[in-house]
């Protein structure tokens, strides 16, 4: 794009981007190093006391493993989603195409309230699963499946679009020389399918880590074994010690951070990919 | 695509416009804002009607109450961080007292109401499956193998506080020392799957989920519980248990600022008349003017005072809830 | 083209494997999605269709708590417009340094947990914060008031329609808009006249995701609320208050409309990218052909 010279000829770049940069200044850049500053006036021994201690510890393995996991299995379940949706028809499948983004929409309070009388023990697949021993509330695999429900949208989605633009040449190319339709699936689309796979990984991961609404209705916010890094948050306001909750909630900002970094760099180069 | 267009705009400029008008009409009337902790929501409402009339009759003026509830510690922060209570009613003395220490209470609040700022206390006791099937019937039953209880968090809740302050007063009463009492008290939460924000989230969670043998509650809770249950719960009273003094007081630097003052006192007040201590012990507290107390309904139990476990409610919230107290260390690992 | 080449393709895959993908694929979109929606509306009726009016129109707190957030989405809906439409223009259309860094600040309330976000403005507003006592001799109620609700809101649907418009403005190509310019057209009536109309489907996309998500808001928002009944508690509050008061009736009740609101929000996504799905193509190949990029 030659728009070098549409500064010249393009009205209200100062405007715009003035107006941008005051914005994102009061609502993100202030709050941001207000909470920097905040956690700042801790001491180096008082700011890893309050980020590293083993309740934390346990908060942050569950945050971060809970949505990994969440996201491997998104990833899993969207590309199945994904494959169904563009390779077959069915009856209904606008209709199943379009539920793919109520997790989108749908408020995560409601999502929450909803999982836990769901599989409650006197909930109505609670009620059945309970006694084959599989608890899917107040558990850490509660935590991942409202995980997954947010999550595989984004997978889903991203690999949708790269699906349908593959050129039905080169898997009829692989079947004249011979692959079955697995080795097709897996030396020739998937290698392709790679970098959506991994902007879907990465979205829902990074959606995952900061949930809040919903894991708290269906966690059970035991210390040490369901208590997600959000409520932990909120237990240290709580308690009046707001520096040691923005201590925690740095921690967080910069693991969030990089993994937008990352996922930014992730897409600029599936970019390249595209065919 | 023009209809597109109107409705949009219709939805994000007039819509709007007139919700706003009508929220800032509601905010607009003279409140009083009284921010209690989670169980109170049956009795500040009856209270408030009550009030409302009684203030309507003797000073001919109109006066609203608006009510905020949540987990104690979690309304004390927020008063402390500009909530703008004209009255609190929490659950504990720490978390009042955490308002003194901000310099939004009077030093001297606790005198200036009458039997110490107490209108009503409460305590806490068990509530049980019907035909109470694993036969609890005191706190050395809560530690049966595969028993599991239901409490709040100690960190956010009143009620989750004072069940652990409960249960090891009732240890140190059987004999124990304080060794055997902190062993107790491990050993209970080890039984313990869940601990919700507040005294409601753990209501909801063993009476409409189903979950847990026993739940540790306020009284007053136990028996909104068991009556809502349709049979199918049942209380019981441990022998010894704490009691519980959810204090009241006016929010000194809230009231003079608003104006409030007036109204704010003689609304707390109203809480020690007869018609007030007659709604507080309809909703099962105990009123500070015990000839008010139905004791086939609220009968005598063994209480205790914060005294038996520390040397008051600030030392207990830092032995027992401050940083590597005695609840913290029930969760770290060996 | 996409319909030929599915139908060869699927074609290649034999029946079995295409019967268990299908049902498997439709068994977890049916687990994950369908059971917990059509359980909210179940149970929000499981006392009668009156109760559930009842329980919807006749208690002042519910019917403050829609308004509430029919004030509260809304206005952060716009503002967010308004942003969007500054960023996406100064993004799309030049070229400058930190371009780049203004995108991921962009994106960042995406990943920020929503009780990051609240804490954040109990920072800077709350009375041990950096403005409180400042504002409150103004006069001024931000925090555990409705504007904090709409401060908190906007914050975390800030990127929605920002990301919307991005793509579909650099899809689109600034021609026509330079076209405009060089006949005379000022600013303003280029924007109107030109940008506008061709990114209508990706502003209205981007306008509905926003108010679906602003309408849903939870975590920042009860950080910053207050819960003071009948006046800071939005729709999702009153869920969880509801809820907490053994009302459960009432609580998927409202969230039974919350619900609906999130299918009306996916009916118009599709209906949309139905109409702007063959705009967006023409535009890509468009820009395709004239060797950009």
């Amino acid at each position: 794009m030659s728009s070098n010279t549409n500064r010249r000829v393009l009205p209200g770049f100062r405007l715009s981007l003035s107006f941008t940069l005051v914005y994102l200044a009061v609502l993100v850049v202030i709050p941001l190093v207000g909470c920097f500053v905040k956690a700042g006036s801790l001491t180096w021994s008082e700011f890893r006391h309050a980020v590293w201690t083993e309740r934390t510890r346990s908060a942050y393995e569950l945050s971060f493993g809970a949505s990994l996991t969440a996201a491997a299995i998104s990833v899993a379940l969207g590309l199945l989603i994904a494959w169904v949706l563009v390779r077959y028809e069915f009856p209904l499948k606008r209709l199943f195409d379009s539920l793919v983004d109520l997790p989108f929409a749908l408020p995560t309070a409601v999502a929450g309230l909803v999982y836990s009388s769901l599989y409650a023990p006197n909930g109505w697949l609670g009620r059945f699963l309970v006694p084959l021993g599989i608890h899917l509330a107040y558990s850490r695999p509660a935590i991942v499946l409202v995980m997954v429900f947010i999550g595989f949208p984004f997978v889903v989605r991203a690999v949708e679009p790269v699906l349908e633009s593959i050129d039905a040449e080169l898997e009829e190319a692989a079947a004249v020389l011979g692959a079955n339709r697995w080795q097709t699936f897996r030396r020739v689309l998937l290698p392709s399918l790679l970098p959506p796979l991994v902007t879907g990984f990465a979205l829902s991961f990074a959606r995952a880590l900061g949930e809040y609404g919903s894991v708290v209705f269906v966690s059970g916010n035991m210390p040490m074994q369901t208590e997600i890094a959000p409520v932990l948050i909120v237990a240290r306001l709580e308690e009046f010690k707001y520096a040691e909750a923005t201590a925690i909630a740095v921690v967080l900002l910069l693991a969030s951070f990089t993994l937008l970094v990352m996922i930014n760099w992730l897409e600029k180069r599936s970019r390249r990919w595209d065919y | 695509m023009r209809l597109a267009a109107v409705i949009t705009i219709g939805y994000l400029v007039v819509l709007p416009v007139i919700a706003w008008v009508f929220v800032f009409n509601q905010a607009a009337e003279q409140a009083l804002l009284n921010v209690s902790y989670d169980p109170t929501r049956e009795l500040w409402r009856d209270l408030n009607r009550a009030f409302r009339e009684q203030y309507a009759r003797e000073t001919g003026k109109h006066i609203s109450i608006s009510q905020s509830h949540g987990g104690s510690s979690s309304q004390a922060r927020a008063v402390i961080d500009g909530l703008e209570a004209d009255v609190v009613s929490l659950a504990l003395w720490t978390d009042t007292d955490a308002l003194r220490r901000n310099g939004l209470l009077a030093n001297d609040w606790i005198e200036r109401l009458p039997n110490r700022s107490l209108p009503y206390s409460s305590t806490i006791v068990f509530v049980v499956r019907a035909g109470n099937p694993r036969n609890i019937r005191d706190w050395d039953d809560l530690l049966q193998p595969h028993v599991s209880v239901i409490t709040p968090s100690p960190k956010t809740s009143g009620n989750g506080k004072l069940s652990l302050l409960a249960a090891c007063g009732a240890a140190l009463k059987r004999g124990g020392d304080e060794k055997a009492a902190f062993q107790y008290v491990a050993e209970l939460y080890r039984h313990a799957p869940i601990l919700d924000a507040g005294a409601r989230g753990s209501a909801t969670t063993f009476a409409q989920k189903k979950i847990g043998d026993v739940h540790l509650t306020w009284e007053n809770e136990a028996r909104l519980e068991v009556a809502e249950s349709r049979g199918e719960l049942d209380i019981v009273y441990p022998t010894w248990s704490i009691r519980a003094e959810p204090y009241v007081a006016v929010v000194d630097a809230n009231v003079d600022r608003r104006g409030t003052r007036a109204a704010a006192e003689s609304y707390l007040r109203f809480l020690y008349t007869d018609e007030g201590q007659r709604i507080i012990a309809a909703h099962y507290f105990r009123p500070a003017n015990d000839a008010f107390r139905d004791r086939t309904i609220l009968p005598d139990v063994k209480l205790f005072g914060i005294e038996t476990v520390a040397k008051g409610w600030h030392e207990a919230q830092e032995k027992f809830f401050g940083d590597g107290g005695v609840f913290d260390r029930i969760y770290e690992r060996p | 083209m996409g319909n030929a080449m599915s139908a060869r393709v699927s074609r290649q895959d034999p029946w079995y494997v295409r019967w268990t993908l299908t049902s498997a694929a439709l068994i977890v979109l049916i687990l994950l999605v369908v059971v917990p929606v059509a359980a909210v509306f179940i149970q929000a009726l499981a006392d009668g269709i009156a109760t559930y009016w009842n329980n919807l129109f006749n208690d002042g707190d519910t019917r403050h708590s829609i308004l509430l957030t029919l004030a509260v989405a809304p206005t952060s809906v716009a503002l967010n417009l308004i942003f969007g439409l500054a960023a996406a223009w100064a993004i799309s259309r030049f070229r400058f340094t930190g371009r780049t860094a203004l995108l991921t600040l962009i994106d960042t309330p995406f990943s920020i947990s929503p009780v990051v976000a609240g804490l954040l403005f109990v920072l800077i507003f709350g009375q041990l914060g950096y403005l409180g006592p400042w504002l409150r001799d103004q006069g001024i109620h931000i925090l555990f008031s409705p504007p904090g609700l709409v401060i908190a809101t906007t914050f975390v649907t800030l990127p929605f329609i920002a990301r919307e418009l991005i793509p579909v403005m650099e899809a689109i190509g600034p021609d026509e808009e330079l076209a405009a310019v060089s006949l005379g057209a000022s600013g303003w009536q280029m924007f109107w006249n030109v940008t506008v109309p061709n990114i209508r489907w990706g502003l209205l996309y981007g306008i509905i995701l926003c108010n679906a998500r602003a309408m849903g808001e939870f975590g920042a928002v009860s950080v910053v609320s207050g819960h003071i009944s009948g006046q800071t508690d939005t729709m999702p509050l009153w869920v969880e208050k509801a809820f907490q008061e053994f009302n459960l009736p009432g609580a998927f009740a409202v969230a039974s409309v919350l619900t609906l609101l999130a299918v009306a929000t996916l009916l118009l996504k599709v209906s949309i990218e139905r109409r702007a799905r063959p705009q967006l193509a023409e535009a890509k190949q468009m820009s395709e052909s004239a060797g950009a990029e």
